[in-house]
């Protein structure tokens, strides 16, 4: 397939940017509002064109550890859920984290705690880029702002995997799930070869091979000297990344007094709230972080040094704030506005919010 | 006469397979996991499936299972061994893929994974170590456990009204479609041993030929679970497990 242009949901850009990168697997479990990732896969049937494996799980904790078997054996593996069922998915997180293998996750947030609600929320960040699962681990975090960016960070999230043999997250919400938009898919590129998958992952449990020692994926180590050693590894890779990976987006920041920080579907409420508040002659730009670990602190230093203030808006009770505030380290004002339990604000209540709470 | 003059090639005959490492085993002096061990060995090197074979290691006693056989090998969470082998074997279909679990893996913590990869009829081995106990814990109650049998979260002996009986799990599994063979056996004695590891290897002949799911319960002794001397364990095992865990084919189609 070439590419293509076309109008779809955020979650059906996630499964058909699967096929055409040639992911090898997909394993999930259905939950609202993100059932349309395993539903298109199921309806594209990639298996009789790819020979990529799509499975419906008996449950969450299921699909997790099919990623965990299907990684271990080099193949490019994701699953695909939403609140709920990623809490129930940390099992497995932590062992991808534990035993250094590469997947990708997908959580479609909804409002919690608990069974919640289905409407969109971002109260997911803590559990995403503080840990989530067991264990001092990190897990690579992507949040799009668009449907092109559900298609495009299925892509790099594998890339980032596969690099630093660490698992990713695409961290998203139901309104960027199911809101549709343009999207430009790839070219389909082919799944790799088991010889291919052999020279680029030497560490694969393929079967031993007589030119090797046997391959074998643990997390358990008894020997605390050893186990702490492997976690200084961990931990060197960490920093590895946080040096490297970090993205973010600057809109009309050159001139801008004031600052709105935001990822994802908030990003895109305040793109409006920019351009409404610009007509009242308040200069405000956007710092949107696409990576929410690694975060973009030097970034917001920089900027806690030039501007007035900073307004980080989310769909939560105040999460990514405490980043915001760390990386500012005081040098600047920085106030939360956020809405819960799958509320979303409208342009006008992010502008109040600007208003009240940092240029009065 | 020299050792040398013993040990020459047309003396041997018996030795360790050639796929079991030369390392030193965790497992207690009596145990039935080592016997287990030596007879997957042997039926890998038999089918000629060392270069195919991807083992699933669990949580409890085999945990180290990675440890004694010379083949790739993933360490899954509790429970989730057959799960992980699914991933493996759906997207490897050429490969050789089994799971390794014990009691409380594979019919407390796991049950779900169980019968559902059972009931999707994996082309996968299931190899079920039953010794009625949470060996690597301790000695706790396992869903295996005999009514009134003590262990250390039944010090009492385990109460039927609180805890429920003994989960026959193969009883249940060969009601799914999926499963193409379950059968239980032991290896308390040279014959069993034997019949044992015709059943093995029967097992991964039915994942190579995409049969469906295969299990063998391999019914054990806990000597030291049971605080009892191997020769007693054994005998315990015959009088008082068998009888709820009878042996020989429950399904094999």
């Amino acid at each position: 397939m070439s590419e293509e242009i076309s109008l779809m949901k955020g979650n059906e850009a996630i499964a058909h940017a699967a096929i055409r990168y040639g992911v090898d697997g997909y394993f999930g479990y259905p939950i609202t509002p993100q059932s349309e990732i395993i539903e298109t896969l199921m309806e594209a049937a990639p298996w009789e064109t790819t020979g990529m494996v799509v499975l419906q799980a008996e449950s969450e904790l299921a699909a997790i550890n099919m990623v965990y078997g299907g990684a271990a054996s080099g193949k490019a593996v994701m699953t695909s859920s939403s609140s709920p069922g990623i809490s129930l998915k940390q099992e497995g997180i932590s062992y991808l984290a534990g035993t250094e293998l590469p997947a990708l996750i997908v959580n479609v947030q909804r409002g919690g705690p608990g069974l919640g609600t289905i409407q969109p929320s971002q109260s997911d960040y803590f559990q995403t880029v503080k840990g989530g699962g067991h264990g001092d681990y990190r897990l690579i975090t992507l949040a799009p702002n668009s449907v092109q960016e559900m298609a495009d960070f299925v892509d790099l999230g594998f890339r980032l995997a596969f690099k630093y043999r660490n698992p990713a997250m695409i961290l998203t919400d139901g309104a960027i799930g199911q809101m549709m938009e343009k999207v430009r898919l790839p070219e389909s590129r082919r799944r790799r070869t088991e010889q291919e998958i052999r020279e680029q992952c030497p560490w694969a449990a393929l079967g031993k091979t007589p030119d090797r020692k046997p391959n074998i994926h643990t997390s358990l180590e008894l020997d605390p000297v050893i186990m702490e050693k492997n976690n200084e590894r961990f931990q060197a890779k960490y920093r590895e990344i946080e040096k490297n990976e970090v993205r973010y987006e600057e809109i009309l920041c050159e001139d801008a007094k004031y600052l709105f920080v935001a990822f994802g579907s908030a990003a895109r409420i305040c793109l409006k709230s920019i351009e409404m508040a610009r007509e009242e002659g308040i200069k405000v730009g956007l710092l949107r972080p696409i990576t929410l670990w690694p975060f973009p602190g030097k970034i917001i230093e920089e900027y806690a040094k030039k501007v007035k203030g900073m307004l980080v808006v989310e769909l939560n009770a105040g999460q990514m704030v405490e980043d915001v505030r760390l990386a500012a380290n005081g040098k600047v004002k920085v106030e939360h506005y956020g809405r819960l339990g799958g509320i979303v604000p409208t342009p006008d209540d992010v502008l109040k919010a600007l208003k009240e709470k940092i240029t009065k | 006469m020299n050792k040398n003059d013993i040990v020459s090639p047309e003396n041997i005959v018996y030795k360790k397979p050639e796929l079991m490492n030369d390392t030193f085993m965790h497992y207690c002096p009596g145990c039935s996991h080592g016997v287990v061990h030596k007879l997957i060995a042997e039926v890998i090197k038999e089918l000629g499936l060392e270069e195919k074979t991807i083992g699933i290691a669990p949580v409890g006693c085999a945990v180290f299972a990675y440890n004694y056989l010379d083949i790739d090998w993933v360490e899954a969470a509790h429970g989730r061994a057959p799960a992980v082998a699914t991933a493996i074997k759906r997207l490897n279909p050429e490969k050789m893929v089994f799971t390794y679990q014990g009691d409380g893996d594979l019919a407390a913590i796991g049950t779900a994974e169980t019968i559902h990869a059972c009931n999707r009829g994996e082309n996968i081995a299931i190899i079920f170590i039953n010794n009625g106990i949470y060996g690597m814990t301790g000695g706790q109650m396992a869903p295996t456990t005999l009514p009134n049998m003590i262990t250390s979260t039944t010090p009492r002996g385990r109460d039927v009204r609180m805890t429920g009986n003994p989960v026959k799990i193969l009883d249940m599994l060969i009601h799914l479609d999926g499963v193409c063979f379950a059968t239980r056996h032991s290896v308390h004695t040279a014959a069993a041993v034997k019949k044992a590891k015709k059943a093995i290897k029967h097992a991964f002949e039915n994942s190579m030929a995409g049969k469906g799911t295969s299990i063998v319960e391999i019914v054990s002794t806990c000597n030291a679970g049971w605080k009892m001397t191997p020769v007693e364990a054994n005998d315990w095992m015959v009088e008082n497990m068998f009888p709820v865990y009878p042996l020989g084919d429950l399904k094999n189609v």
